[in-house]
Formats: structure tokens, sequence, C-alpha cells
């Protein structure tokens, strides 16, 4: 089998998994939807470790190939058309293994549900969208892969769909996606006009050429036209990867039951926006200025929605404003060019973030989907695979050194601190604090849900076990790279290059350099990492934490009447939610009232269409009148009219 | 087979069909379906063999056929076709089989209803083959007569408001066609389109014939603010005259703007291009933002056809804009092809989604969203073609609803921001209108008793609802044969209308 045949198997396998678990569902039946959309998933995933292995042990060469013409006009050709690269094969692996294992969480989960072939057929259509995605080699399969996973994320989200909050949330969710979409077409738009061509290559090879031209969005006001295209293209980002303010959906989506919260608002989807930034590295090098926009942006994002984080009682919104800080971090990498590192962090936060997503749904099943932290607490008896398993996901996220997320987000850190970009001091503050509150309100969470007094009732109490294998096996699958994959792959993904032929960092840009040269092999860096602030800084959440919410916490009760007006603050999630139902979204309806009722009915049917209409009425009765029946008025008529044709002809001569 | 008047055939054997199939009267319901069913069938294959035989590289017109028909003023039965007409006439050929099998239920007067339907798909293949222009105005007024008809008499209670409406509406509009084609007739002494394709106008008669010929095809399209005729005529429409009307006739005006209004007054729309541009834009806000407001599903879906016909009016226009904004004419061509793609797609999507309406009104006799709720619990597969069929009219990748808009959309940014910026907006108020439809219709518990006894689609309906999500989803994935086909037709049109025709002193 040749290596294009490869790479077209691994994302029409899950498209027809999705097809004949969907379509045929009363033919295959449950077993058999299970079976056939994880197998594809499983060869998929294999296949692509295979190509992942070529690309960074054998040094397979960059491929870069159509695969079929998708139109071609006006000189211009539109392809559908693959780009396999070091970054590609990463995110083949990382979304394929996550795939895979929620796969098969989901036979543990959806145990009972209704819907159970088609859950698995959205989850295979999924993983094709999001393949076709990432192994994009040009901007329209980027958007059509873009826009395919936030349809599956719609379906999901409403996969509930006799939930009122479920559709609500869904259609928050597509709807604000779209606008980030918005953003990103215009950006495209400008991508085509200026470099005269869709296919990435081209376009890298173009940007050169047009970084110094400007355009005119308002008159006399010039613009760089790079830094106008990279902010269009990111604010699609910023819908997808739920930077603020178009994060308001990502809470909400938790609507959707959890395996996908694992997959797709956790490990692979909300981070297209972090791999398509990463992808156009060479694009964002061309303007300081939208890398700037860019990391402000990951900056408050990764400060702000983790304080959210602290005051949340659902067990997975707690793990979603988590998601939304972090992916705030991986958008600083970003902003101060630090592409692999955000990738890296992309990579270790999509295992144990999914980790984290799936404990939490164990737990949720053990106490029949209840999601309330205060009805919960010392679970960790009954469930002990969960309850390590999340332990070992939480002391990932918090940086705890040696496990992965320490060395990605250790690596963030440094960048940011190291960087000379215009405002990165400021971005430098906000990841450096949201430390403390990653470990404030990680710790919080584990001590609510698996330590202290049981303030579950008896009767759910009395039904709550371990979850069975198919859960708990991909708990621990996860749980291994959460914990090592960040001592193995942190030298040759950062220092050792192995993402260089698909990311461009211009030297004056490049703080690595720098970081480099303390960089003394992953042990080092690990042990080095109990000593550093950063270390001092989470374990100051994690004391908090522990003496709060596991000795005393009558102290967060005082704290919240206390500090009554941040509390308030931060559950209302500062007021983003009301802003947007009451000013755009009510808005918008009072408009289209208005217009229907004002414009359409009122002035252009009442006045115009019927108002004439009424007009011919009223003159046909005047003219009426001078249908008289006396053959003297109608000659009398004639003549008049005789007279004036006369006349016109005369004097217009 | 290539000598055959295949044109000919795609119009007369079906008018000759309606004749044949009134003639057997009321009491054989049966056998006028399947007689039917024969006759559009027969012309669907006639309309592939039209495909086959058709040459892409040209410009040219094919398949012509031409006899004098009235010797005094040199009218002549002319009839050819280029890569502008043949999707339209493949379009129409389709959606006639689709009509047929939809309107199989149809009880009251089937023979008449058939024969209506018969007669107007020949008409409008007449329209889109014509090549002479009192042939071509002849076929669009007769047009008018079985549509009046279809909504007249199987329509709904306030039918007689509608049918009239549209009648006065769109004849208006065609007088002042009339009197244009008078008037070029007087100059150029010929009806023949090629050749009036060539006639050198002064600018200020071009500027009045554009207008003239615009007031006409804009009410067709329908336009803002000649649009609210199209509302009223979909709620009072059958079923199956609602999808003809959306899916075919609405795309006569855009069409018309292709063979007549840019091509014989180039110098006329480039003048006036800010109006129709302004126009369009319009259409996709304004409108879009009516359509969220509206509470029956037929209007709102009627609203939803003229904000998505404004993306066919501005791709059509963009040329002039390009042309000042970047000095050359790339992107002109992807504007056309895009406006015309979205014609295509739209037949495709608004004819789905007015089938969809019409799936629901058989069981429901209720077209208020508000009647409904949670319908995808008692129809599971129907709600799974309609979210896919409104997701597609939300320009969804992979769907044809997003390969107009796309190009328009890419275009429009060549002519000036401001227009991709506002065309853009559909992105957002498209996706708004299509799926809180879903959500109310299709999402949520069952919401009464009614909702509970619907039993999921009929063999019939299955039919129907999978040969339309197949034509979205390919036109979609691949749309590569639908551009060829156009393509140099398209290129053609760029350069006649980039060309001035404004008399050499």
């Amino acid at each position: 089998m040749n290596i294009e045949t490869i790479l077209l198997l691994i994302p029409l396998l899950p498209l027809a998994g999705c097809l004949a678990a969907g379509l045929l569902r009363h033919q295959v039946g449950r077993a058999g939807a299970h079976w056939i959309t994880i197998l594809a998933v499983g060869i998929s995933f294999a296949l692509s470790a295979y190509v992942a292995w070529e690309v960074f042990y054998n040094d397979l060469p960059v491929l870069n190939y159509s695969v079929y013409a998708w139109a071609i006009t006006d000189g211009i050709r539109f392809e559908i058309g693959f780009l396999v690269d070091s970054l590609t094969a990463l995110m083949m692996v990382v979304v394929t293994f996550v795939s895979l294992m929620v796969h098969i969480y989901t036979i543990g989960y959806m145990h009972d549900d209704d819907g159970y072939q088609r859950f698995f057929a959205y989850i295979n259509l999924f993983t094709f969208a999001m393949l076709m995605l990432v192994m994009a080699n040009n901007f329209l399969q980027l958007f059509f892969g873009w826009e395919a996973v936030g349809v599956v994320s719609y379906l999901l989200i409403g996969f509930w769909f006799k939930k009122d909050t479920a559709v609500k949330a869904n259609l928050k969710a597509f709807l604000v996606n779209r606008v980030g979409d918005f953003g990103f077409l215009l950006g495209i738009a400008a991508v085509l006009m200026y470099m005269g061509s869709l296919d990435y290559a081209e376009v890298f090879a173009a940007t050169p050429g047009v970084e110094d031209q400007t355009i005119s969005i308002f008159p006399g006001i010039e613009w760089s036209l790079m830094t106008f295209i990279c902010i269009c293209l990111f604010i699609g980002a910023m819908g997808k990867s739920a930077q603020v303010p178009l994060h308001v959906w990502l809470p909400d989506s938790m609507e959707g039951p959890t395996p996908i919260s694992a997959l797709i608002h956790a490990a692979t989807m909300v981070t297209a926006g972090i791999f398509m930034v990463a992808r156009l590295s060479p694009m964002f090098e061309a303007s300081d200025m939208a890398l700037t926009f860019v990391m402000i942006i990951g900056a408050i994002t990764a400060l702000f929605m983790g304080m959210v984080g602290i005051v949340q009682n659902d067990i997975k919104r707690v793990v979603a404003y988590s998601t939304l800080s972090q992916l705030g971090y991986m958008t600083v990498a970003l902003g101060v060019s630090a592409y692999s590192v955000a990738i890296f962090h992309l990579m270790t936060h999509a295992f144990f973030k999914a980790l984290l997503f799936l404990a939490a749904g164990s737990v949720i099943i053990a106490l029949h989907h209840k999601q309330d932290m205060r009805e919960m607490g010392g679970l960790g008896r009954i469930m002990p695979v969960t309850a390590i398993t999340a332990w070992l996901g939480s002391l990932a996220l918090i940086g705890f050194p040696f496990f992965s997320g320490f060395y990605s987000k250790d690596l963030i850190i440094e960048a940011a601190r190291y960087s000379d970009r215009a405002g990165s001091t400021f971005a430098w503050i906000c990841v450096m604090l949201g430390v403390v509150i990653t470990a404030l309100y990680t710790f919080r969470m584990l001590y609510l849900t698996f330590h202290g007094k049981s303030r579950t009732d008896e009767e759910t109490l009395s039904h709550a076990h371990e979850s069975p294998l198919v859960v708990t096996v991909p708990l621990v699958l996860l749980a291994i790279p959460s914990v090592i994959i960040g001592y193995f792959t942190v030298e040759p993904l950062i220092f050792g290059g192995a993402l260089a032929d698909s990311i461009t960092i211009r030297t004056v840009n490049d703080t690595m350099i720098e970081i480099a040269d303390k960089f003394h092999g992953p042990a080092a860096f690990g042990f080095h990492g109990f000593v550093t602030p950063v270390f001092w800084l989470a374990m100051l959440g994690v004391a908090i934490a522990t003496f709060v919410y596991l000795f005393r916490p009558d102290i967060a009760n005082w704290a919240r009447t206390r500090f009554h007006v941040i509390w308030k603050v931060l559950d209302r999630k500062y007021g983003f939610d009301e802003l947007y139902q009451n000013g755009f979204a009510a808005g918008g309806l009072k408009l289209a009232d208005g217009l229907s009722r004002g414009g359409d009915r009122t002035v252009i049917d009442g006045w115009l269409v019927n108002g004439s209409a009424h007009l011919v009425g009223r003159a046909a009765g005047v003219v009426r009148r001078f249908q008289s029946g006396f053959l003297y008025h109608y000659a009398f008529a004639m003549i008049i009219g005789l007279v004036a044709i006369v006349f016109a002809f005369v004097s217009l001569r | 087979m290539s000598d055959w008047p295949l044109l000919s055939l795609l119009v007369w054997f079906p008018l000759v069909g309606a004749a044949v199939v009134l003639a057997l009267g009321s009491g054989r319901a049966n056998l006028v379906r399947v007689v039917s069913l024969l006759i559009t069938g027969i012309s669907l294959v006639l309309a592939v063999c039209l495909y086959i035989g058709f040459d892409a590289t040209t410009s040219a017109m094919q398949f012509e056929e031409r006899t004098l028909w009235i010797a005094a003023f040199d009218v002549h039965y002319h009839m050819g076709i280029d890569g502008l007409s043949l999707p339209l006439i493949l379009l129409t050929a389709l959606f006639g089989v689709l009509i047929v099998v939809g309107g199989w239920g149809v009880t009251d007067r089937v023979h008449q209803y058939m024969a209506a339907f018969l007669a107007l798909q020949g008409l409008m293949v007449g329209v889109f083959s014509a090549l002479d222009a009192l042939l071509f105005y002849v076929f669009f007024e007769a047009m008018l007569v079985p549509m009046f008809l279809i909504i007249g008499i199987w329509g709904g209670p306030n039918r007689v408001y509608a049918t009239v409406k549209f009648f006065l509406y769109t004849f208006f509009g065609s007088v002042f066609m009339l009197v244009g084609l008078i008037w070029l007739y007087l100059q150029a002494g010929t009806f023949d389109i090629q050749s009036l394709h060539e006639l050198p106008l002064g600018l200020t008669a071009q500027v009045w014939l554009f207008l003239a010929f615009l007031i006409a095809f804009a009410v067709k399209i329908p336009m803002w603010p000649v649009h609210t005729w199209l509302p009223d005529a979909h709620v009072e429409a059958p079923t199956g005259g609602s999808v003809i009307l959306a899916a075919i006739m609405l795309k006569i005006g855009g069409y018309g703007l292709v063979r007549f209004s840019l091509p014989m007054f180039p110098d006329g729309a480039g003048a006036l291009d800010w109006l129709v541009i302004g126009l369009s834009l319009v259409a996709i806000v304004y409108i879009g933002f009516v359509a969220l407001a509206q509470q029956d599903m037929k209007k709102l879906i009627a609203y939803s056809s003229i904000s998505h016909m404004g993306f066919v009016t501005l791709g059509f226009f963009l040329a002039f804009a390009i042309a000042r904004n970047t000095g050359g004419t790339e992107g002109a061509g992807l504007g056309i092809s895009g406006g015309m793609v979205q014609m295509i797609s739209h037949g495709f999507i608004s004819g789905a989604m007015f089938l969809v309406v019409g799936i629901l009104y058989d069981r429901m006799h209720s077209r208020e969203i508000g009647a409904y709720g949670g319908v995808a619990n008692t129809m599971p597969w129907f709600a799974m073609f309609a979210v896919l069929f409104f997701m597609a009219n939300s320009g969804l990748p992979g769907t044809s609803g997003f390969v107009g808009e796309f190009m328009v959309i890419l275009a429009a940014f060549q002519a000036n921001f401001w227009f991709a910026f506002l065309a853009g907006l559909t992105l957002i108020l498209g996706a708004a209108y299509s799926l809180w439809l879903v959500k109310r219709v299709f999402y949520g518990e069952i919401a009464n008793e009614d909702v509970g006894r619907l039993k999921d689609l009929t063999g019939r309906e299955w039919i129907l609802m999978t040969s339309l999500a197949i034509l979205v989803l390919g036109l979609g994935i691949w749309p590569f044969p639908l551009i060829e086909m156009m393509e140099v037709s398209v290129a053609n049109l760029v350069e006649q209308i980039t060309a001035s025709k404004l008399p050499v002193p």
C-alpha cells in the first residue's frame, strides 16, 4: 500500500464508519455500531501512527499533493489536498488516539442510551472532519474541516435534543462560532485577493512579497495588510478555540454527553485554532501587531477564565473553564512565537484534559448523572481507579514537575518571560498568576469530589461503584501519556527541531534560542522545576485549596460573603452571557421584528404595494365618471386629444 | 441523435403531454400520475442527452434551431443554449420529475394539477433556450398562466390576494421590458438576442434600457424592495407550486440579467452597478433579519430565498467594481460563476426545504413554527434530512449552499471590503434563522399530541429527500462539473461586459 492510499484511508475510514453506523443503524445494531466505528478509528490510528513513525524516525519527506480539483474557475484552482509534515503527523496521532479512547469509553458511558448508534456515527464523523482539517494543504479544505467539526459539535452538544438547555447550547455554540468564521472567511478572501491562491505553500511563498502592502478599510486609514489578514484569521481561531470574547459557547457545550466534552471540547476541536495559527506561522510572523493581539487575547483568557473555574459547582464546568484557561496558555505561546511550545502543550493537554473529562464522566455515571460537586465528596474510596487517574491528570494540569503538563506549561511561561514582544510582561504576569488559579480550582475539584465527607444522598451512594472496564481502561491508557509524554518528547519536539519543517520563526522573535541554552535534558529540567517560583506558586494554590476545602470548608462560605462582589462577578462570568443575550440576541430579534413589521409590512406592502393598488382603485373611480355614455363627451375628449397631439408634434419638430 | 431538435422536444413534449394528461380527465387519477411521471422522466433523459452532447469548450450557442415565425417583424423561432442556460434546463427537467413524485398524493383535480406543472416545465425550458427576444418574452409571460392557476386553484385560503399580487407584480415588471424590447427592435430591426448583443447603444439609451429590463428581472428574482409578492405567493401555493417557484422560477430573473442586461447594456450596467449591488446587500442583510422574525415556516424560507438570491445579483454585478478597484477583471468571472452556482444550489436547497415543510403540512396542516416542537422524536429520519437541508441553507461547506456564497464573497472582497463584509454577515444571519427554526420545530420534547402521532417518511418521501440530499452534498463536495460546464460561457460574458458598447464617434 503506498503512502497516498494510506493517507486517503485515514480520514475515509471513519467517514465510512459513520455512514454504516448512522444510516444502517437498525441493520448493524448496537454492538455492530460500536465495533464498526471502533475498528474504523482503530485502523485510522494505527495508520496515523505509522505515518508519524515514518515522518519522525524515517525522515519521510514532506508530502504536499492534491487529491482532487474541487473547482477551477477564473484562473483559480480550488483543491482538496493533503499536506503531511511533522505538525500534521503529530496532530493525526493525537486526534485518532484520543478519539479511539473516547470511542471505547462511550460503550460504557452511553450504555443505556437510545441514541447509541447515532452517537457512534457522530463521533466517527467528527474524527473524519478533524482529520480533514489537520491534513489540509489549503485554506478551502481548512475551512471545510473547520465548519464540519463545528457542525458535529452542534449535533453532539444537542445530542439529547429533548433537553431544552442542550438545544439552546448547541445553537449558541454554532452561532458564536459563526461569528468567528465570519472573520475567518474575510481573512481567506483577503488571502486570495492579495496572494492569488489558497494553497498554503503558494501563499507562504507570496507572503514576503506583500508584507509591506497596506489595506484601507476606512477611507484615509491604512493598515498593514498582513496584520489585517492575520487578525481576521485569528478571529476564526478565537471562535473555535474559545478565546475571550468568543468563549461563551464552550462552558455551555457541557450540555453534551461527557465523551464528546473530552474529545471535541477539550482535546481536539477546540485546539483547531491553535493548530491553525501554528500552521500559518509564516504569515503570522510577518505581523508583530497581529502576534501581540494574539498574545494579549490569550493572556486574558488564560487568567480570567481560570478564575471563573474557582466558583463553579458543576464538575464538568470546572474542567471546561480549565480548558478555556489552558487554551489561553497555548494562545500566549503562539503570540510570543513559540509555536512548537503551543503545539506541545496542545498535545499534553489533549491527553490530560481528555483524561480529566473522562474521569469526571466516570464519576457522573456512578452518581447517575449528578454533576454538582456539592453533592459529591469521598468518592475516592468507592472508585479508586477513577480517583487515581484523576489525580494524575490533575498533577499534569497544574504542572507538577516531571508530569507532561509541567514541561509544556513551564516552557510557555519561560517563553513569555524571554519574549521581547510589546506587552509580553503583561502576558507573563497573567500566565504566572494563572498557575495559582489552576492549582486552586484543580485541587478544589479533587477534594470536593473524591475526598472529605460524602455529601451524596444515601440512595445514590448505595448504587455508586467503580466504572466498568470499558471506562477505566481508557482512563489508564490516557493517564500514561499524561504522566510521561512530556518527559520523552520535550527534547525532540522543542529543542530537537522535530517540527522545524512545518513552523517558521524569524530569528528576532525566537525566544526558544535563549531557553535552549538553559536546557540540559528533561531530567535536569524536571529537578530544576522544584526550585522555580512557578512551582511555589502552584504549591500556594494547592495549599489554599487543601486548607479551605479539606479542613475548613467554612472559610469558603466566609470568603464568598466577605468578597461578595468579586464572587458575584465570577459567578456571573463577567456578564458576557447577559451582554450577548440581552444585547446582541435580543437586539437582533427586535431589529428583525421591526424590519419585518415596519419595513416589509407597513412601508413596502402597506404604503407602496397596496397603497398604489388603492390609488389605482380611486383613480379608476374618478375616471369612471368620464365614461358618461354621452357621445358628445367622447367626441369632445377625442378632439382635445387630437389637438394636443398635433400641438406636441408641431412644437417638438 | 445530435441532429434531433432536443430543445424543441424539451419544450413541446411536456406541453403536448399536458394536453394529453388533461384529456385523460379526472376519473383516471393513477393513470394521470403514471403518464406524468413518464413524460417528465423522458424529459429528464432528453435533458441528460443535452448534457452529454454539450461542448463545454466553446461559448458559442449549441443545439441551435431557427425557423421564421413572424415574417413581418423578423421574429424567429430561434433556440439554442450555452453554458449559462444548460444548468438551468437540467435543473428544470430534474424538478419536473420531483414535482410529479411529490404531487403523487394530490387528489383534487389531479389531471389539471399535473397538466399545469407539465405546461409550466415546457415553458420554463423555453425561457432558458429562447434566442429570440420576442420568443423569450412569450415564454416569459405564458409561464405566468399555469403558475397563476396552480396557486389560484390548489392554494391556501388567502390565494386570491396572493395570485393577484403575484400576477400584477410580475406583469408590472415585464411591461417595462416589453417597451424596452420594442425600442430595441426599432433600433436594430431584429429581435435576435445575439444580434442585440452586438448592437452599439449610447449611454443614455443603455441606462434607460437597463432600468427597464432590471425592473422586470428584479421582480422575478425578487430583489428588495419588489419582493413582497414572494412570501405571499409561497404561503398560499401548494407544496409543488412553492417548490417550482423557488427552485426554478426565481432563477428566470437571474438568467435574464446574464442573457440580456449585462451583455446588451454593459455601459448602462456599469453606470448603475452601485444600485444593483446596494439592493443585493440590502437583500442579504435586511431580508436576513426579516427572515429571523417569521413565524410561518414557508414565509421564513421565502425570505431566506430572497436573501440568498441577493448573492446571485451581487455576484453578477461585481465586475465593474472589481475593475475600478484592481484595474483588472480577475475575480469578475468568479463572481458570475458564483452567482450561477448559487442559483442551482438554491434550487436544490429551497426546493428541498419547501418539500420538508410540505411533508409536515401534509400531516399536521399547519405551517406555524409554534405548532411544532420535538418532531425529531417521532420522525428521526425526516429530521436528519431536514437538518441537512437547513444546514445547507446556512451555507455549510460540503453542501451546495456553501459553494456559491463562498465564491461570491471571495469575489466581492476584490471589489470592496465592505461588500464582502456585509455579504459575509449571512454566515451569522443564515445560520440564525435556519437553525433557530430547526431548534423550534425539530428539537425539544414532543410539543403536543399531534406531533406525538406523526409517522416518519413514506417510501415516496424517502425518494424525494434522498435524491435532493445527494444533489446537495454532491454539488458541495465536487462542484467541478457544474463550474466547468459554465466556465467558457462565463469568461465570454466577462469579455462582453467589459467591452464598451458605446457607438464609436
